[in-house]
């Protein structure tokens, strides 16, 4: 199978589930921002996206996403240690054309992943998992309370968030490079596009973070 | 000084009957052969990877021929030929300007000074458009015009446009070119590609070649390979005079080892001296950079008219871009008004050499020139300018820390831009082993073609011939006539390697080594090297005499010995050891020397490259002897490097041109 | 202007491919600021020929930027310092008195060390000979004029042609990737005509090459393109994926 066999299509897969990720977390911030206008909207979002089977659908195309995107990340990463030989440089130096976040994609995967673990604790471990084990759960702006109504939260969350700008920042424009969608000038509007995109994404949630800490907490 | 031994033995160069433009047909309709079966019976060992070896190489082995090809480099894609910047002629004529296979033809004759070998040139003009075509399907980037089609520019010695060009990039295009050939034929399995292998002698058996020791310059070993027929193309010589434009590693030892085994050497005394190149900065300098000759098209060159700015040149206390217009002498235009800036190569060198010795240099060692772009950027416009010549102004900023592109000074509503410095160098060699009609040398199943042979170029050659010949030679000569040769080769079995010529071979070439290691003197290679350079610029250069040429001689003799006796080599022959394969070298380039000054001493003329003070008009160009000196001075190995070589003359015999004093006044 | 400046400078020494390397340290004094790099290793060279010990390997050959030989990590750059220039075109004057220079040969697992600075690049041909050509026989060509080609399209093959397999984005990147390489052979072809014949074939064989040859994936970081001693641009790599997963797709 190429996809798994060669170089390129094995940065495809990273593309295309990267790319959904990016998708993914884009709904996830515009459906949070909804709780900064009415909670009752919150709350009807968050059983609209409960135990039901097309939730239940998404959720596992969702894990199965990272999941690859997390392997694959591993993969690799693995291959291009070996291709690099095993005496390393004494001096290196970086050139000024190339990307901090480029260089250093799993450990910020790595910290975007942690935050995950942490924000699947905080949230679906309490509400679709217990809903598809039949228990009865709460409206979703309790679980928003019981989280951000802990200062510490705010921060951790905010470390989150500055890793995933950090890599999308690279990721995304690097996606449609994979994807041989790039040229001369669509390599600049790519990475122009990018950045904006994960700017977006980055305020939407740090406002919501801070709203609801404010909101909950003070 | 002994008498130079002249042999009159008759030579046979085997042209063809007929007319001039028959003549490569008629050979082609009429020569022997080999059948597809038998092809892959017959090996070919193909020593060297530039235009004419990759091209010899990919093309014999797409006929069904097993070649086994060498290069010192680490890659094929290395061979020097990478550096020619400026162009490859044809005879296209798709500029419309009169082009035609005859005036190519007669350009090269006549840039040749009338010393080359009119039916070798003929159809070199002949093949040269198939070049073309052959290297535009190979996906050879050229420069297009915007309607798609292929654009030209025009090069010194020539009143059309007929040069092809890939960017300042034309030679490394087609070298690309040839070495994806060459990559086809390695993947098909019908060549095999040894990389940092160094040709050490060629093994005769029975007279003929059958197969060379090579020496893997990573285990240090030597190794024995053995063939039907042995093709060298390892390039010229130049290096001989350690300041040159050629690679660090260009030598001339394969063809050094065929010249001990009895080939003749031709015509040595030819050697290239290059206009444009950047001057000498300093004793520590290892090579020289070529600015293209393209520059020429649009760049002027001049000295100041006045001796007093020059003088403020060389303190430093001036700038080209502070002499105005008038003040400036554009000696090229001045003394030839019909070609200018584009006057043959060794027309231009002389001419400013004549400058500098009387004083116009423009750097503070009095030996500079200026090349100037101001009237070409002021009528083109930077943007065309550097279209056209980016790469290379780039270049020379990056050595010189002077940017020719930049806008220098106004003077009376005139912009001047900063002009570069350059000044002539050693560049290419016109002579090289003796080969016949068929490229073929005096030892059978030996063949020699590119800058390695003498052939095509007479006394001096054109710019962007040197791509031409290369690949004329690779793709569409040797594989025809090397047929010829190989015809009746085919009920020959491959040899055994366990021969015993093979071992005589081996153990020369290992008690050479051995002597080299065990000498332990004082100096190293490269400075007895830059010794042998500072001779041979000095006294076997520019401009030489009776008794430069005697001197160097006689310190040509004094060097052997030093060599011999105060060389040092550090390491063992285990492994590599660079300083004992450049040791190797040198030893060649003392004897190359050497035969240079036999050759320069015998040829009581000037022409072409080769200038005699003695022989000179009043005006200082050169004066040919056409009737004792029309023949290609052939020189015959006599058993040791300490002896002179024997003279056998080829004389030249012209039907289709007239020979004349070459003008390019009018 | 020129000046003389002294430094030291750290050589990484190994004396063969199975030997252990090390560096070692030697003193530079007076050397004149217009000096070449590899002029500057000469003369280090023959200090060390007048002491008796073997001079510092390394390649070079063109010594004017075009032959791809040279290839010596230079405080941290493939080629040293100078942006768009070979190690050869690399001149003293960018370097300062008292600086020191440490001097690293290629690394890569694909580019294994002969001695001291010198490594095989052996993969890189082998990755050429697997496609890197158009498949005609000599002579077999037509009119050179008989396609016409359109001057961008010529200008970017010549662009990408440029490469001289120097192998200093391989040096460059942090995931030993040849895709710089690959992609700039394979975007020469795919942008002319006489190319287009064979083009899906090439981009898998040459593709599946230099995967063989242990060289890693490319995950864009851009240094190859930055460290590139002729600019070839990263886009090319974006056209290679382009034709790789078009080729992939019309199976």
């Amino acid at each position: 199978m190429w996809l798994t066999n060669s170089s390129v299509g094995r940065k495809i897969v990273m593309s295309v589930t990267g790319l959904f990720l990016v998708l993914f977390v884009t709904f996830h911030a515009l459906m949070n921002a909804v709780a900064l206008i009415s909670f009752d909207a919150y709350n009807a979002i968050c059983e609209f996206l409960g135990a039901n089977w097309y939730a239940v659908l998404g959720t596992l195309i969702l894990a199965g996403g990272f999941a690859i995107h997390i392997i694959f990340a591993f993969w690799l990463t693995l291959q291009n240690r070996k291709a690099r030989g095993n005496i390393r440089y004494a001096v290196t130096s970086k050139p000024k054309e190339v990307e901090w976040a480029s260089q250093n994609m799993l450990v910020l995967g790595l910290i975007v992943l942690c935050f995950l673990v942490l924000h699947l604790v905080q949230f679906w471990a309490k509400m679709q998992l217990p809903e598809l084990m039949g228990e009865h759960i709460m409206p979703g702006k309790w679980y928003l309370e019981a989280t951000f109504s802990h200062l510490w939260v705010l921060p951790v969350y905010l470390i989150g968030f500055a890793a995933l700008w950090f890599h999308i920042c690279h990721g995304f424009w690097s996606a449609f490079q994979t994807l041989g969608t790039a040229n001369d000038k669509w390599i600049e509007r790519w990475q122009c596009i990018s950045k904006w995109w994960a700017t977006i994404v980055f305020i939407l949630f740090a406002v919501e973070a801070c709203y609801f800490t404010w909101f909950f907490a003070l | 000084m002994e008498e130079t031994k002249i042999n009159a033995q008759p030579i046979d160069s085997k042209i063809p009957e007929g007319p001039i433009a028959e003549k490569w047909t008629n050979y082609k309709a009429h020569q022997k052969l080999v059948n597809p079966a038998n092809k892959r019976k017959l090996d070919i060992i193909v020593v060297g990877t530039g235009l004419a070896g990759a091209s010899a190489a990919a093309t014999l082995g797409e006929m069904g021929f097993n070649v086994l090809n060498f290069c010192i480099q680490d890659s094929p894609r290395r061979a020097h030929s990478i550096a020619a910047q400026g162009g490859i002629n044809a005879a296209k004529n798709y500029q419309n300007d009169g082009d035609s296979v005859y005036r190519l033809f007669y350009d090269t004759v006549k840039g040749g000074d009338y010393r080359a070998r009119e039916a070798n040139v003929y159809r070199l003009a002949e093949v040269s458009n198939n070049i073309i075509d052959q290297c535009v399907a190979q996906g050879v980037p050229f420069a297009r015009e915007y309607g798609g089609l292929l654009a030209n520019r025009s090069f010194g010695g020539a009143q059309v446009s007929r040069t092809f060009y890939a960017k300042g990039q034309t030679g490394q295009q087609l070298l690309l070119g040839a070495y994806s050939s060459l990559n086809r034929m390695i993947h098909a399995g019908k060549v095999k590609s040894y990389n940092r292998y160094e040709m050490h002698d060629v093994v005769i058996i029975d007279g003929r070649a059958r197969g060379i020791i090579a020496k893997n310059l990573v285990t240090g070993k030597l190794e024995r390979f053995a063939a039907h027929a042995v093709v060298i193309a390892t390039g010229g010589y130049g290096n001989t005079y350690f300041l040159s434009t050629n690679a660090m590693g260009c030598n001339c030892s394969a063809a050094m080892a065929c010249y001990r085994h009895g080939a003749y050497f031709a015509n040595p005394a030819y050697v290239q001296i290059h206009p444009t190149c950047i001057p000498v900065h300093g004793d520590k300098q290892s090579k020289l950079t070529l600015m293209s000759e393209s520059l020429r098209n649009d760049g002027r060159i001049w000295v100041p008219k006045s001796i007093e700015d020059a003088k403020k040149l060389q303190a430093g206390q001036i700038k080209g871009s502070d002499i105005p217009e008038e003040e400036r002498d554009y000696y090229l235009e001045r003394r030839y008004p019909a070609f200018g800036n584009l006057v043959p190569r060794d027309v231009a060198s002389r001419a400013a050499k004549e400058r500098c010795d009387k004083g116009y240099g423009v750097n503070n060692t009095g030996k500079a020139v200026f090349l100037d772009f101001s009237e070409a950027i002021n009528r083109l416009g930077i943007d065309v300018i550097r279209q056209r010549y980016g790469n290379l102004f780039d270049m020379y900023e990056e050595i010189t820390d002077v940017n020719p592109g930049e806008l220098a000074n106004e003077i009376n509503g005139v912009k001047y831009y900063n002009p570069m410095m350059i000044y002539p160098a050693i560049h290419y060699t016109m002579g090289g082993i003796w080969v016949d009609y068929e490229l073929q040398t005096s030892i059978k199943g030996l063949f020699a073609i590119g800058e390695c042979n003498f052939s095509d170029h007479g006394a001096n050659r054109l710019g962007a011939s040197a791509l031409m010949q290369g690949l004329a030679d690779g793709y569409f000569v040797l594989p025809y006539t090397i047929q010829n040769y190989l015809s009746d080769q085919i009920s020959v079995p491959r040899f055994s390697t366990d021969a015993p010529e093979f071992d005589a071979a081996e153990k020369k070439v290992q008690a050479d080594l051995d002597h080299m290691m065990s000498i332990q003197g004082k100096r190293s290679v490269d400075s007895i090297h830059k010794e042998l350079g500072n001779v041979m610029w000095d006294y076997v250069g520019m401009a030489r005499t009776k008794e430069s040429l005697e001197i160097a001689l006689s310190k040509l003799k004094e060097l052997r010995k030093e060599f011999e006796n105060n060389l040092f080599i550090p390491g063992t022959q285990e492994g590599m050891n660079i300083e004992l394969d450049k040791a190797f070298r040198l030893r060649d380039f003392i004897t190359m020397g050497e035969l240079i000054a036999y050759d320069a001493l015998n040829r009581h003329e000037s022409c072409g490259g080769h200038f005699r003070e003695e022989h000179q008009t009043e005006e200082g160009e050169a004066k040919r002897d056409d009737e004792n000196f029309f023949y290609v001075a052939c020189w015959k190995y006599n058993g040791d490097d300490e002896t002179a070589p024997t003279l056998i003359k080829e004389p030249l015999h012209y039907e289709a041109i007239k020979v004349q004093t070459r003008n390019y006044k009018s | 202007m020129e000046t003389n400046i002294s430094f030291k400078i750290k050589v990484w020494r190994q004396a063969n491919p199975h030997a252990e390397g090390r560096f070692e340290t030697y003193e530079m004094h007076d050397i004149p600021t217009d000096t070449s790099f590899l002029e500057m290793m000469d003369i280090l060279n023959e200090q060390l020929i007048e002491q008796g010990q073997e001079p510092v390997a390394f390649d070079h050959d063109c010594r004017e930027g075009i032959c791809g030989m040279c290839s010596l990590y230079v405080n941290g750059h493939p080629h040293g310092p100078a942006t768009g220039a070979t190690t050869c075109q690399l001149y003293m004057r960018r370097f300062k008195d008292g600086d020191t220079i440490t001097v690293e040969p290629w690394r890569s697992a694909a580019f294994p060390v002969i001695k001291d600075l010198m490594v095989n690049r052996n993969a890189f041909d082998q990755i050429q000979q697997a496609g890197g050509y158009i498949s005609f026989q000599t002579g077999g060509a037509q009119d050179a004029n008989a396609i016409p080609i359109s001057k961008v399209a010529a200008d970017e093959a010549m662009d990408s042609a440029t490469c001289i397999g120097c192998g200093a984005c391989v040096a460059a990147c942090k995931n030993g990737s040849a895709m710089l390489f690959l992609s700039a052979k394979v975007s020469q072809f795919a942008l002319l005509p006489q190319g287009r014949a064979e083009a899906k074939r090439r981009v898998k064989a040459m593709l599946a090459k230099m995967d063989e040859l242990g060289f890693g994936n490319c995950t864009n970081t851009g240094a190859c393109s930055a460290e590139c001693p002729k600019n070839i641009k990263l886009s090319n790599i974006s056209r290679l994926n382009r034709e790789f997963l078009s080729a992939k797709c019309s199976d």
